[in-house]
């Protein structure tokens, strides 16, 4: 860890883990770092074993198929049909699936040993999700309503007085196209970014407390650790529920471009 | 190694996180659409026509039941039609059986009746016959007999009773001599 390092160099004071632990150098002094390499490895992983899952196409699914019905079927039927419903929502489905387990599985890193970083503290990388769920659920109410309809759509609240439209119509417009990709991207990064902050937080301090304070530190440094084992179970929960969200406002984002009424 | 990531540290102090590094955000991109697309093509179509199999084996299944179900009701039906139409056949043969019984036992009464009446008419003009023969013979012995008699009557003294009842008992006598021969003749 960097700042176990730069703790060791600096000695006494001890310097809280900060933005800086994010930016890791190039692999081998190379440009690629090791959240690009973790992109590629998500993909890899939710790949595999979905496809090693649904390759049998049994009838009677084994305990793999049977699992990986399980997941698929989770996004499929609690999210996409049951929030995009119709029969519409089974072309989202891929869309969603990648969505909820690309970013479920790169949260986990965060709390895989020896990997222990969570690819979306990155920023760039959760605006890019953010930025493509933007342009699809977009795309898809402009694909049904034509771009005046969905701007409609979008900006003008039904069952409201015409009187309010200068007050309401600016609102709705700025809440549903500016700002939702904005809140989807730094709810994502956000959570990654203060989670991995507060472990190595608990951790880097946890030693510090034991090298360099004595005395107390002997009883304080090993309880920030029994601290940051309980915080890596929240983090758990938490890299779920962020991928949980963000599909989850995905699909309502799609179903209400997809609307006929606001 | 540790002088290389002091400075990486330093130099990133001023970095901003939320300023995004913009080959993150185009491989993040990328690595999403290449997952996007092997998801889309190789997974989603393989759980769908499983789903899709699964569900058609359970529907196909109950239809097989449901089938099944109305084929066994069917012979059932077809099966206790055919009891009662057996026991209505039953029914009737017995009944046939019966009537047929009683004009068989109508019948033969009718013909013993008829036998019987026969005998008796044939009884009837076999005695008439026979007193009819006995009539004509005795007819013809009486005038014979009747000329006999007047005849020896004529013919002797008629004077004393002696003679008289010798005449009647001889001719007695021979009247019985007569009809033992005539018996025996007929014999």
């Amino acid at each position: 860890m960097i700042n176990a390092a730069s703790a060791t160099v600096r000695a006494e004071e001890f310097h809280a883990p900060g933005p800086s632990l994010f930016d890791l150098p190039g692999i081998a002094g190379s440009e690629v770092t090791k959240p690009m390499v973790q992109l590629f490895l998500a993909a890899i992983v939710v790949f595999a074993f979905f496809y090693a899952a649904s390759r049998k196409r049994a009838l009677v699914p084994g305990k793999l198929q049977f699992a990986g019905e399980g997941a698929y079927g989770f996004v499929r039927n609690s999210v996409a049909r049951d929030i995009i419903g119709g029969h519409d929502f089974q072309k989202f489905v891929p869309y969603l699936v990648t969505v909820f387990f690309f970013i479920l599985v790169n949260n986990l890193f965060a709390s895989v040993p020896f990997i222990q970083f969570p690819t979306f503290s990155r920023a760039g990388m959760a605006y890019a999700l953010a930025g493509l769920s933007w342009l699809v659920y977009n795309g898809v109410g402009v694909a049904k309503h034509g771009l005046l309809g969905y701007l409609k759509l979008q900006s003008v609240p039904s069952g409201v007085s015409p009187v309010m439209y200068p007050l309401l119509v600016p609102l709705e417009f700025f809440s549903n196209i500016l700002v939702r990709p904005v809140t989807l991207a730094l709810r994502l990064f956000c959570n990654m970014f203060a989670g991995h902050i507060l472990l190595a937080l608990f951790a880097t301090g946890g030693l510090y407390l034991i090298e360099h304070v004595g005395g107390i530190g002997y009883v304080a440094g090993p309880l920030a650790w029994v601290l940051a084992i309980l915080v890596s179970f929240l983090e758990i929960l938490v890299q779920f529920l962020q991928a949980y969200v963000f599909v989850l406002l995905n699909a309502m984002y799609i179903q209400g471009a997809l609307a006929d009424e606001h | 190694m540790k002088s290389q990531l002091i400075l990486a540290a330093a130099e990133a102090e001023e970095h901003n996180p939320l300023v995004p590094e913009w080959i993150e955000v185009v491989l993040a991109l990328v690595v999403f659409a290449i997952l996007f697309f092997a998801i889309k093509k190789f997974v989603v179509p393989n759980f769908e026509t499983t789903f899709a199999e699964r569900s058609a084996a359970i529907e196909g299944g109950i239809a097989a039941a449901a089938t099944k179900q109305a084929e066994a009701d069917a012979k059932l039906a077809e099966l206790e039609q055919q009891l009662s139409e057996a026991r209505h056949e039953a029914a009737r043969i017995r009944e046939e059986a019966r009537e047929q019984g009683a004009a068989i036992v109508a019948e033969m009464r009718e013909q013993a009746q008829a036998e019987a009446t026969r005998i008796i008419e044939h009884g009837k003009t076999q005695i008439e016959a026979e007193r009819q023969q006995a009539v004509t013979s005795l007819r013809a012995e009486v005038g014979s007999l009747a000329t006999g008699l007047a005849g020896r009557i004529v013919g002797e003294s008629l004077e004393d009773d002696a003679r008289q009842s010798r005449v009647v008992e001889r001719f007695l006598a021979e009247l019985e001599t007569a009809n033992a021969a005539d018996a025996g003749k007929d014999a």
